[in-house]
């Protein structure tokens, strides 16, 4: 009891300081600093990645409709935080917007969630008698069906067709995407944590057992697909704060595998791991790795061989081989970070060296 | 007289062509051990999954605790298929998921073990008490429900501790030796606060001893939660010390019913796993 005391005071601490570094960037660095877009981007797909695992990692159930469902939350979220004297510019193609009123951020926010909860319980009655790869097509075959329809010229007056929304509310702030992403991953934990958690791993690991021992397999698998979706469709509405502009062309099934790239490289069922990942796959393939990119000439005017468009993602691609080949668990398996067991074991391993050739027993 | 847990009526259960359990009738009384037995492919583990609805019957009808809980009849192209007897004595159609039955009061373990993998032996238990839950899913996520949680909890570890699983509560449920994964998953069936418990070849893979102290264990366990027994096995040497009656079904048809004494002079039973000489 005691030492799950400790481990959760560490893990506390461990959280105040990542708010402290937030805190700290958001008012130290210079405002041209890549930290800004970088780390709007990884809460974003941070949420993105730990709602998937919620699915993939802990129900068992492998779904890629992610895309559909956060373009369900985006466009929620973008049509209603457009000022109201702002929309018959947004909307100009169509002669003006359907919707007349401008919401405020949360509520505009739990409202992007809902809508795409609704929709996954519409869809979730069909699709999740399927099983594996069956359910993985179906809900694929969701996302692009959406991503087709708001696209239609019927629509435009609400979606404003193929042409992008801009104008709406998009704070710059990295607390407040910090802030809604952190709340969110935490209401994830605690569903987790919960009796219902419990239930979703069991169904998981076995879902004949599962149901014998009285696990509504229907009712439970539903429930999860539509949390998911629910933060799905908020990590969506982040997306577009994040762009500043929303189209239906940027959630291509495309986003859909690197939101699941960032889940198996974080590890299946760790939610830690899709944090940790999600920081690492967007500041590479934002940032550190972006150079790659561009064409670099040395002092004395030699281009550096292999250095131009394109080159960034033949690199990323070789790093996700290794991790694939050696890594195959991801970065934390099915574990949670610790400090308390960090420490424990670094403790541990300079306890062994300074008893040279000591029993190794532990 | 003690009171009828299960009954099974005429149930029937045919896969295109082939019928696999044929026209069985049994019953099980309130605090019996009843034994299904049979030689390989007789057909038992499908009658037991039609009874705990894994299979829909093709035809029959079973009642648990006097409440009918399933009830079948051929329909579609079962209808013209159809080759077992009775096919027009039942004219509803009622069936119930496994966990539905499970809440009844009727938990089962499995032939091959199913724990839950990645969980401990604790969790795996503990996962088994969420069907006996008030709360729904936001009382759970915020919390509210805390009593509730640490009754589970208090529960599991009582539980745990009765079955003198408690000292490896913290292990990985797959990482156990056999015989302690068989008592788990017991254990687990128990922690559902069944009336009957089904078990599928508890025995199997058991060594000589093991099999001694499962026979205790089941013994054990009828005192202690007043549980009736319904199981199928293999060992006849568990099966005699341990039932108060015996089924014995080949091809899918019931051949013999009585006290262990009886089935064992049963010239029909010994046919059955012995087989009958061409020239007789």
């Amino acid at each position: 009891m005691w030492n799950q005391n400790k481990r959760t005071i560490c893990n506390l601490l461990l959280v105040a300081a990542l708010i402290l570094t937030l805190v700290l960037i958001e008012l130290l660095a210079p405002s041209t600093s890549m930290w800004f877009s970088v780390l709007r981007k990884v809460c974003t797909f941070a949420l993105a990645a730990v709602s998937m695992n919620l699915l993939n990692g802990f129900t068992g159930l492998f779904s890629l409709g992610q895309a559909g469902f956060m373009l369900l939350g985006a466009y929620t979220y973008a049509i209603l935080t457009i000022p109201v004297d702002m929309r018959s510019n947004v909307f100009r193609n169509y002669g003006d917007s359907l919707i007349r009123f401008q919401m405020p951020l949360v509520p505009a926010l739990l409202l992007a969630g809902l809508i795409a909860a609704f929709f996954a319980f519409l869809i979730g009655l069909p699709v999740l008698r399927l099983k594996s790869d069956y359910l993985a097509i179906a809900t694929l075959g969701f996302a692009e069906i959406v991503r087709g329809l708001v696209q239609l010229q019927n629509f435009g007056p609400v979606t404003n067709g193929p042409d992008p929304i801009n104008m709406f509310t998009a704070p710059k702030n990295i607390l407040v995407y910090a802030a809604i992403s952190g709340i969110s991953i935490l209401i994830i934990v605690l569903i987790i944590n919960s009796t219902y958690g419990r239930a979703f791993k069991a169904i998981r690991d076995d879902e004949i057992a599962a149901e014998a021992m009285g696990i509504n397999l229907a009712h439970h698998k539903r429930l999860s697909f539509i949390i998911s979706s629910f933060f799905c469709g908020i990590a969506g509405a982040m997306m577009a704060m994040c762009n500043t502009s929303v189209s239906s062309v940027s959630f291509t099934s495309a986003m859909t595998y690197q939101i699941l790239l960032v889940v198996v490289i974080g590890g299946i069922g760790s939610i830690s791991g899709s944090i940790i990942a999600a920081f690492i796959f967007y500041a590479s393939s934002e940032w550190w790795l972006k150079f790659l990119d561009l064409e670099t000439y040395t002092d004395a005017g030699a281009k550096i061989p292999l250095l131009g468009p394109g080159f960034r993602m033949v690199v990323f691609s070789i790093l996700i081989m290794i991790i694939v080949l050696f890594f195959r668990q991801g970065i934390m398996g099915t574990r949670e970070i610790s400090v308390y067991d960090g420490i424990l074991r670094i403790k541990n391993l300079f306890m062994k060296k300074s008893v040279k050739g000591g029993v190794k027993d532990e | 007289m003690s009171k009828n847990v299960l009954h099974v009526e005429n149930l029937t259960m045919q896969f295109g062509g082939v019928v696999a359990v044929d026209n069985l009738t049994m019953d099980v009384n309130e605090g019996e051990i009843v034994a299904l037995i049979g030689p390989n492919g007789a057909g038992k583990t499908t009658a037991f999954n039609a009874i705990t609805g894994v299979y829909e019957p093709t035809n029959g009808q079973v009642s648990f605790a006097g409440e009918k809980i399933i009830e079948n009849h051929p329909q579609g192209k079962m209808k013209k298929l159809y080759a077992g007897a009775n096919a027009d004595m039942y004219r509803h159609i009622l069936v119930k998921t496994p966990d539905e039955l499970t809440k009844l009061g009727m938990a089962r373990t499995f032939q091959n073990i199913r724990l839950f993998k990645s969980m401990t032996v604790f969790d795996n238990v503990l996962t088994a008490k969420h069907l006996r839950r008030t709360s729904n899913i936001f009382t759970a996520t915020l919390k509210l429900n805390r009593k509730e949680e640490a009754k589970m909890r208090r529960e599991t570890e009582e539980l745990l501790k009765l079955v003198d699983l408690y000292d490896v509560k913290d292990e990985i449920a797959t990482g156990l030796p056999y015989g302690k994964q068989r008592k788990l998953e017991i254990a687990r069936a128990l922690a559902t606060d069944p009336k009957l418990l089904l078990l599928d070849e508890p025995a199997a893979g058991m060594n000589p001893q093991e099999t001694e102290e499962l026979t205790k264990f089941i013994h054990y366990i009828r005192e202690k939660f007043n549980l009736t027994i319904l199981l199928i096995e293999h060992h006849m040497n568990l099966v005699m010390d341990i039932s108060d009656r015996i089924y014995v079904i080949d091809f899918g048809k019931e051949i013999a019913e009585g006290v262990p004494a009886e089935i064992q002079s049963n010239q029909k039973v010994i046919d059955a796993y012995l087989g009958v000489s061409e020239d007789e």
